[in-house]
Parts: C-alpha cells; sequence; structure tokens
C-alpha cells in the first residue's frame, strides 16, 4: 500500500496555522504602532536626501560602514554622483576626485538629527585625512544640501498591487475551471489554487511583519516584486500537482477520490522536491554571496517559495480531499450528508 | 527521427544568430542599402545592439527640476499633478523604470536610467513644457514653429524675475536663444507689440486623443477633454464663446504648433455653457494628429518648470551590491547546470545545453528589443529559469517512470515528453496570464519595477515552452543517435 500522506492533513494546516496566526498577530501590532501591517521603507514613506561632498575619494563601503556607525544601517540608499564637471567649476574650486560626492536617501531626518549626522561625518572622518589637505575640511561643509523627497511608490501603487493580486485570483480561478472542465468539480481545483496562494500571501506578509517588529525589516518595492512572484510561483505549483490528479483520474476509476489524489501526489513529490531544491540553490547563492541590499528581497522571496511548495502539496491538495468529504465548514454540506448516509447503510 | 534533424538545424540557426547578437562587441544593424544616411527606406535598418540597464544597476542621470512660479502660484497638488505628467512623458518616450520624485520647495528630481548625455535628458523633459491656448485673433498667417510671446510667459518671466534673476535666466521659456525683452522676431507680438493673449494653459486639460473623421480614411483630427473645474476652463469657455471662426494657437514651449479655426458650432455649446470637450480639425494627417494629441496629452503640465541641475550617478543598490549579485546569479545558475547533470545523467546533459540555449535567446532578445535589465528584471529571467528547469524535471521523471514500468527507451522518451506536456502548457499559461496583469498594472500605476520583472518572466516562460520541450527533446534523441547502444545496456546513465 502507498504511503498515506492525505491521512494527516489536520497536522498540515495546524502547522500553516502556526505560522500565519503569529503572523496575523504581529501584522496587528505593527498596525497599532507603526500604522501599517508591515514596515514601510523609504519607497513607501519618503524620506530625506542629502549630498555629501568630502574633499577625498570615499569608497562606497567605507561610507555605508560610517553611516551605520550612525546608525544608520539598513534602508539607506547610496549613490554615487559624479563630479561637477570642469566647465561649470568656477575658477576659484579646485576639482573634486571621483568618489567625493555621494547622495544618500534615508528615513526622515530631523534637523538636529541632520546636523548631528553633518558632525559625525566629519570627526570620522578627520583621522583618514593626509596632512596635507587637513586646513580643509574632510567634509565640505557649503557643499551640503538636505531636502525631504516624496516615496517614489505610493498608496496608489500599494492599493493597485491588491487590485492585481484579487485580479490574478479571479482570472486564475476561471483558467483552472477551464482547464480541467473535464473532470468532476473542476471549481473546487480553482479554489483550493487560490486558497494556497493566499496562504503563501498570509506567510511571506506575516514573516516579513514579525521581522520588521524583531529586526526593523521593511517593506520596498522591491518587496511588492517579491509578494508578486510568490503569487505566480503558488499557482505554478499547484496545478502541476492538480494535472497528475487531472490524469489519474480516469485511470483509476475504481480508487476512492482520497486514494488517487494521494496517488498523484506521490507521483510528483520527486517532481516538486527536485525543482524546488534549485530555486533554494539560484536564492541562497544570492543570500550568501549577492550584495547586501537585496539580502531581504531574497530572503522573503525563499520564505514565498518554500510556501508556495508546501501549499501547493500540503494545503492545497488536502483541501480538495476535505472538501470531497464535506470536512469543511459551511461548504458542501450534502456531501457529508451523503457521507453520513453511506456509513449508516454499511452498518 | 528526419523532424528531428530538422529541428537540429532551427536549433543551430538560432544559436548562431542569438549567439551573433549576444556578442558584447557586436556593432549593431545598421543597414542603408543606398548610403544616403537615411534609414527610413523599406529594407533598412538603424539599430544598436546594447545592453540597457536599469538605474539600479548602472545609474544613469538625474536632472533636477524646478517651479519657475512664485510659492504662492501653486500648491502641492498642482506639483503631484506635475510628477504624475512628467513619469508618463518620460515612460512614453521609452525611457523605462525612471524615477520621479518630489521634493520639497517646489523641485522634482528625475532620473533616468541609461541616459548618460545631457541633452538627451533635457530633450526627455522639456517637452513636459508649458502648453498654451492663445488668442490669435489678431494674428495673421504665421507658419508653426515660430515664437510666439505670450501673457503666460510674461508672467512667469517676471516671477523669476522678482527672485532676483537675470533676464537671461528666463530665456528657456520662451524661445531658443531669445528672451522676453528683445523679440528678434516680428510675428512673436501681436500687432501693437504687445504679447498674444493667453486664454488657458494645460492645466486645464484632462484628456486628448487623436480621432478619425468624416468618411475619409485620411482626415483626422483631435479630441480633447477639459478638465472639470480646472484652472483657466472658465475662461477658455468665455474666450470661445466670443470668439467664433477666429483663430486660436496652440503653443508649445513658446513654438506655434498649430493654429486652427475655432468652429461657430463650438462656440455656440461654449456660449451655452454645454462644452466640456472639442475638437481640433485641420489638414491633419494621422501621425500628426497623434502627435499633437501626445503633445496636449503629455506635453501639458501645470506649472511651468526649470532645469536647474544634471548630474550623473551611480547605481542605487550601490555598485559593491550589483557586482556581488550578478556574481551570485552565475554561481547559482551553474549549481543548477550540476545538479541536473548529477541527479539526471545524460538527459541532463541535454536539459543544460537547453538552458544554455535558453539563456542565450533571452540575452539576444533583451539586447534587441532592447528590454532595460533592473534587479527586478534579471530577478524575474532567474525565476524564469527555474520554470525551465522545472519543465525538463516534469519531463524526466515521466521518463523515469515510464522506463521503471517497462518501456523501452525511445517509447519512455517520447512518454515522457508526451505526458508532462499538459502540466507545462497549463502551468507555464497561468504565469503567463500573471505576467500580463503585472505588466498591465505596472504600466497603469508607474509601477515600472513590477513591469520589468514582468516582461522578462513573461518572455522566459513563452521560450521556455521552445526550449524545454522541443529543444530538449531535440537533444535527447540526438545524444540516443550518438550513444544509445550505451544508454541501453546502463539504464543508471538516464538516472533511473
Amino acid at each position: 500500500m502507498l504511503f498515506n500522506f492525505a491521512q494527516r492533513r489536520k497536522y498540515y494546516f495546524l502547522l500553516s496555522a502556526l505560522v500565519i496566526v503569529p503572523g496575523i498577530i504581529a501584522m496587528i501590532i505593527s498596525t497599532a504602532t507603526y500604522n501599517s501591517p508591515v514596515r514601510l521603507s523609504i519607497d513607501f514613506t519618503g524620506g530625506t536626501i542629502a549630498e555629501f561632498s568630502f574633499v577625498e575619494n570615499v569608497g562606497e563601503q567605507q561610507l555605508r560602514d560610517t553611516l551605520a556607525g550612525f546608525g544608520l544601517d539598513n534602508d539607506i540608499i547610496v549613490q554615487r554622483l559624479d563630479p561637477i564637471s570642469t566647465d561649470e567649476i568656477s575658477s576659484e574650486t579646485d576639482i573634486e576626485p571621483a568618489g567625493s560626492r555621494w547622495q544618500i536617501r534615508m528615513e526622515n531626518l530631523s534637523d538636529e538629527r541632520l546636523n548631528e549626522l553633518k558632525a559625525y561625518l566629519q570627526e570620522q572622518a578627520s583621522p583618514f585625512w593626509s596632512p596635507e589637505s587637513v586646513e580643509d575640511d574632510p567634509l565640505r561643509s557649503a557643499a551640503i544640501t538636505t531636502s525631504s523627497i516624496s516615496p517614489t511608490v505610493g498608496h496608489e501603487v500599494t492599493r493597485a498591487a491588491l487590485l492585481a493580486t484579487l485580479a490574478v485570483a479571479v482570472i486564475i480561478l476561471f483558467f483552472i475551471v477551464w482547464a480541467f472542465r473535464r473532470i468532476p468539480h473542476a471549481f473546487r481545483y480553482g479554489a483550493c489554487a487560490i486558497a494556497a496562494m493566499f496562504h503563501d500571501i498570509l506567510v511571506t506578509m506575516g514573516i516579513m511583519s514579525i521581522l520588521g517588529l524583531l529586526f526593523d525589516w521593511e517593506a520596498d518595492a522591491l518587496f511588492l516584486t517579491a509578494i508578486l512572484t510568490v503569487v505566480g510561483y503558488s499557482v505554478q505549483d499547484s496545478i502541476v500537482v492538480f494535472d497528475r490528479i487531472r490524469e489519474n483520474i480516469p485511470k483509476y476509476r475504481g480508487e476512492t477520490y482520497e486514494t488517487v489524489v494521494n496517488r498523484s501526489v506521490l507521483e510528483t513529490i520527486h517532481r516538486s522536491l527536485a525543482t524546488q531544491l534549485n530555486a533554494v540553490f539560484v536564492l541562497i547563492a544570492i543570500l550568501l554571496f549577492g550584495g547586501e541590499t537585496i539580502r531581504q528581497f531574497i530572503g522573503i522571496l525563499l520564505i514565498g517559495m518554500i510556501s508556495g511548495t508546501y501549499s501547493s502539496i500540503f494545503n492545497a491538495v488536502p483541501l480538495l480531499i476535505s472538501w470531497e468529504k464535506g470536512e469543511i465548514p459551511f461548504v458542501n454540506r450534502d456531501a457529508k450528508q451523503h457521507r453520513q448516509e453511506e456509513l449508516t447503510a454499511a452498518s | 527521427m528526419r523532424g528531428y534533424r530538422l529541428w537540429l538545424v532551427v536549433i543551430v540557426l538560432v544559436t548562431v544568430v542569438c549567439g551573433w547578437i549576444s556578442l558584447p562587441s557586436n556593432p549593431g544593424i545598421h543597414l542603408d542599402w543606398n548610403d544616403d544616411g537615411d534609414y527610413n527606406d523599406p529594407f533598412e535598418m538603424n539599430k544598436d545592439l546594447k545592453v540597457v540597464q536599469g538605474l539600479d544597476l548602472q545609474g544613469g542621470s538625474r536632472v533636477l527640476l524646478r517651479a519657475a512660479l512664485n510659492s504662492d502660484q501653486y500648491d502641492d497638488s498642482t506639483m503631484d499633478q506635475a510628477v504624475k505628467r512628467i513619469e508618463r512623458r518620460v515612460n512614453g518616450l521609452g525611457v523605462s523604470e525612471a524615477v520621479v520624485q518630489k521634493q520639497e520647495g517646489g523641485r522634482i528630481i528625475v532620473e533616468l536610467p541609461g541616459v548618460s548625455q545631457q541633452e538627451v535628458a533635457f530633450d526627455a523633459i522639456k517637452s513636459t513644457g508649458l502648453l498654451e491656448f492663445v488668442d490669435f485673433s489678431t494674428a495673421g498667417t504665421i507658419p508653426e514653429g515660430t515664437c510666439v510671446l505670450t501673457t503666460e510667459q510674461v508672467k512667469i518671466a517676471e516671477a523669476r524675475l522678482s527672485e532676483g534673476e537675470t533676464p537671461q535666466a528666463y530665456s528657456d521659456y520662451t524661445c531658443e536663444g531669445q528672451t522676453s525683452d528683445a523679440p528678434a522676431d516680428p510675428a512673436q507680438l501681436q500687432a501693437d507689440g504687445t504679447p498674444f493673449q493667453t486664454a488657458m494653459t494645460g492645466a486645464g486639460l484632462a484628456d486628448a486623443a487623436a480621432a478619425n473623421i468624416g468618411t475619409v480614411t485620411t482626415s483626422w483630427a483631435v479630441n480633447f477633454v477639459l478638465r472639470d473645474n480646472g484652472e483657466g476652463v472658465d475662461d477658455f469657455v468665455n474666450f470661445v464663446a466670443t470668439h467664433a471662426n477666429q483663430s486660436m494657437a496652440i503653443i508649445l514651449d513658446g513654438r506655434l504648433v498649430s493654429a486652427p479655426t475655432i468652429q461657430s458650432d463650438l462656440a455656440s455649446a461654449a456660449a451655452a455653457g454645454t462644452m466640456d470637450s472639442g475638437i481640433i480639425t485641420g489638414d491633419f494627417t494621422r501621425d500628426e494628429a497623434e502627435v499633437l494629441a501626445a503633445q496636449l496629452k503629455y506635453g501639458s503640465l501645470p506649472i511651468p518648470l526649470d532645469i536647474i541641475a544634471f548630474d550623473t550617478i551611480g547605481p542605487t543598490l550601490g555598485e559593491i551590491s550589483v557586482d556581488r549579485s550578478i556574481r551570485a546569479g552565475i554561481v547559482g545558475i551553474i549549481t543548477v547546470l550540476l545538479f541536473m547533470l548529477i541527479y539526471y545523467r545524460i538527459p541532463g546533459i541535454a536539459a543544460a545545453l537547453a538552458l544554455i540555449l535558453f539563456a542565450l535567446i533571452n540575452f539576444a532578445l533583451f539586447k534587441f528589443i532592447p528590454v532595460t535589465l533592473s534587479l527586478p528584471a534579471i530577478i524575474g529571467f532567474l525565476i524564469s529559469i527555474g520554470t525551465a528547469v522545472d519543465g525538463n524535471i516534469l519531463i524526466f521523471e515521466r521518463m523515469k517512470e515510464e522506463l521503471r514500468n517497462g518501456r523501452t527507451m525511445d517509447r519512455a522518451i517520447d512518454a515522457g515528453f508526451d505526458r508532462a506536456w499538459t502540466s507545462i502548457r497549463d502551468s507555464n499559461f497561468s504565469t503567463i496570464i500573471i505576467c500580463f496583469i503585472l505588466y498591465f498594472f505596472g504600466s497603469a500605476f508607474g509601477a515600472s519595477a513590477v513591469r520589468g520583472f514582468a516582461i522578462t518572466l513573461g518572455m522566459g516562460l513563452v521560450i521556455n515552452l521552445f526550449t524545454a520541450v522541443i529543444a530538449t527533446r531535440t537533444f535527447m534523441h540526438t545524444l540516443v543517435l550518438l550513444v544509445g547502444t550505451q544508454l541501453r545496456a546502463r539504464p543508471r546513465l538516464l538516472g533511473v
């Protein structure tokens, strides 16, 4: 006899709940504290933009480290500006070396905090300055400009992302119902794939929210991309498993629905694991060797993909069986009644 | 088997073409058969083949704009409108993944990826200049492109002068190289030497579109819709009502774009208070009508803006981050290739070859279309690699299943491909649908990062339908042809 995968479905739902419920609690706490279910970066909130000009060349890592010492470690964007071209420079100014002008985007800083930052940069930079140039400030005070900026990703975009996700849900539902039209209850396959998709969104958002509360992780425009990727991956994974059920139903007419589904999952699990492993290889490589600015993005993507694989096997499929057996509250009651009658007839 | 020989030829051809396009030193396609320097003739083409990198990967240029009015002459919502219009305009010009941000003090930052020349950047933004509808009843016939001085331009110039600027600084806002106080061309002014009266600026327009009118297909016009309670709309309606059969000029950045006549029925509609839209007729071709509509729609900014600075900037993610991430992506792909080779042996070779072909076709298309490669776009590509590998895994797992069920090798290979197909088709198709939704969502709401992601992922999925199925199958059959006897003797080589 095959390993009975479907029997333990209550535990799978329990495991999902163990991840999702703390996530939802975190989102509630986060909404109460920060007015948003996940902490938002300057992409969503806007912030302060500052330009610093140093007398000598400064490296990106050196500048990042210094700023981290001031407490600006995550969620800042550091960009090199080219030196002002020679034809714009009046005769009394020296030509600046490359890498001496930097633009920094960060969270909203008060004026006092900005002055502290300037002082801190002066102080930190001084010891590294060669004696010849000490006559000047290491930081060209005159060239410092600061200003607050609007977000690049607004409320409108966030709302549109929500709408896009709902549109995906509806259209994919129709697509699956159409693709599975030859087997009974095609609608259930669509509904279960969508349920698994929302599971993955909840897991990803929830974990992001927890990480936001614990480690100050902040959602930026890339987070939006990560969520949408997870949506695509989740649906695709569910369809591959469902495809095998679609094929096996007419092939094993004598078997119960549960056995056919069970068989289908076991037959596709090799593929699921191999595919998952490949995706994880790429993501872990980027996580380990990639730049630090996209580490959070890859981390979230990794969580979403693992959740996507889990949910198609351990949520979408067991949900199908539960639905068939009438175990889902408020849904398909006559199936439950039907089963009851069968049981009474059998006894 | 013959069918696969044909596919093999196709694959080799595709590889050669894509390989040539992918060459870093590719000179581009410049076909100018008659050497006239004009590439617009049929069968001629002028195309650079370069990788366009997004602002986050390579940086680009940053242009700083500032409102050319005093701070009491505009408010926050007009600035927001200006930001949105600039965004649409630069996206419409093919500069993708531009960043447009509002700064305090009436300033706007525009970042243009891949644009390194100042003139290109300025041109992209300058066409978002000042649009005016001007009372032209006193003008004679003035050719298009002529400099015209208007009351609105004088207003701007005076506002700037009051801020202590020198007269030279506002010359940009009239016509290039001419200051408002020294008109060189008499057509600039009315006969009595005063500027033309501005009836309304572009701020009063909600929309504009080219339309085909009448029964003749060559007769085109431009429809425009006025903004509800928009600035200056009432004055404009009054103007139209009282100037039937007279000329009105459309002026963009001080230059005459078009000077249509106000039709009497439009004037009576305006007088009756029922005018909320209008139509500009003229001897337009379709192209001319579309250009004018685009100028009305995008070229109109609610407030005039000055370009005050131009800078080249480094990547948003930082140079270190970009280098490392790209290297990491390569490490990841190599790991995947090794996994396929070790886990699936001989079929793994076919998969690895198909994957290399997949990457090559993608890269060639990125250069050919061209696609702006930003981080989300690259991630979209990496995910599509995942799907390509997934297609092969689905096929090979099927193949192994069939072999275990006692099929002969050749039949197992064919059965593997045939039976995995529905799965590959449906799962890829669902993701392609998602890409369409994401693309639409990205274009409609200016989330260009999402759009880049959708483009590369969607492209990858479509190419994948070719490489994962046809190319892998062809490679498999070729390998069987080459080492078939050894394979039959040792099924371990098939990963069973």
